[in-house]
């Protein structure tokens, strides 16, 4: 499933979709950055809450295809910025962890 | 690749919302040199967790990397207040970072044991008041 096809899935919006082609091959939930970098795979979609400059870095470099921020959080401009300058693709939903990540069942 | 090439940054302690620079740059530099996604994921989240620790325990310091034949070595150094019991900084979820740190979603005590997780080797040469020398090899 790409990263274009969940963001246009109802209950999700678009804050950074530089690489909408990416895709998705497995789901990681977790917002302790280190427990991420430690156990999210290459190519996983990283839902979280963790919503400072730092995820950016972390999804770059754990090469997630994107973050979904759940929970409807909301980020600094700056960071979408960043995001965009980047490559890393990030969406949002109002839906809890758990709901945003049944979205990917049987699809991936 | 039989050139060795080597790379050399300073570790800004003071700023922790551009920690990591150090780390995305050398992930950019062996993506351009050609390198298998995994062996570049594995170099740069080990690099970053050390640049992270020495921001948030040691004011920063300096990193180098190494890329070899067939081998990339990474040297990082801080003189900050070195690490009192190496066996317990290993285990995971043991942390010494402040509350702050944690609020940014570091300090879960993974970033050695991640750091040991992605490399082929890992030393810590580490003297307390003294600061901290960490060296981690990643065979490709």
């Amino acid at each position: 499933m790409k990263v274009s096809e969940i963001a246009s899935t109802e209950g999700f919006g678009i804050v950074s979709l530089p690489d909408g082609e990416r895709e998705i091959c497995g789901v990681y939930i977790g917002d302790l950055l280190s427990w991420v970098m430690g156990r999210a795979k290459a190519d996983d979609a990283w839902i979280t809450i963790m919503s400072n400059i730092n995820i950016v870095a972390v999804a770059s470099l754990a090469d997630v295809a994107c973050i979904i921020l759940a929970e409807g959080v909301q980020i600094d401009k700056t960071i979408t910025e960043t995001a965009q300058a980047k490559g890393i693709n990030i969406l949002t939903c109002t839906m809890p962890a758990y709901e945003a990540a049944k979205t990917f069942f049987g699809k991936l | 690749m039989s050139d060795t090439l080597t790379f050399h940054f300073d570790v800004d302690g003071e700023n922790f919302t551009s920690a990591g620079q150090a780390s995305v740059q050398v992930k950019k530099n062996l993506r351009q040199l050609g390198f298998d996604p995994e062996t570049i994921r594995r170099v740069s989240i080990a690099m970053y967790e050390g640049e992270i620790n020495m921001v948030i325990h040691a004011g920063g310091g300096t990193a180098d990397v190494t890329v070899d034949d067939g081998c990339i070595e990474i040297v990082l150094s801080d003189t900050g207040p070195g690490i009192a019991n190496i066996e317990q900084a290993m285990q995971e979820g043991f942390s010494t970072a402040p509350d702050n740190i944690r609020t940014l979603g570091f300090g879960a005590g993974m970033g050695l044991p991640n750091m040991k997780r992605y490399t082929d080797y890992m030393h810590i040469d580490s003297v307390v008041g003294e600061g901290t020398t960490i060296t981690m090899k990643v065979n490709y």
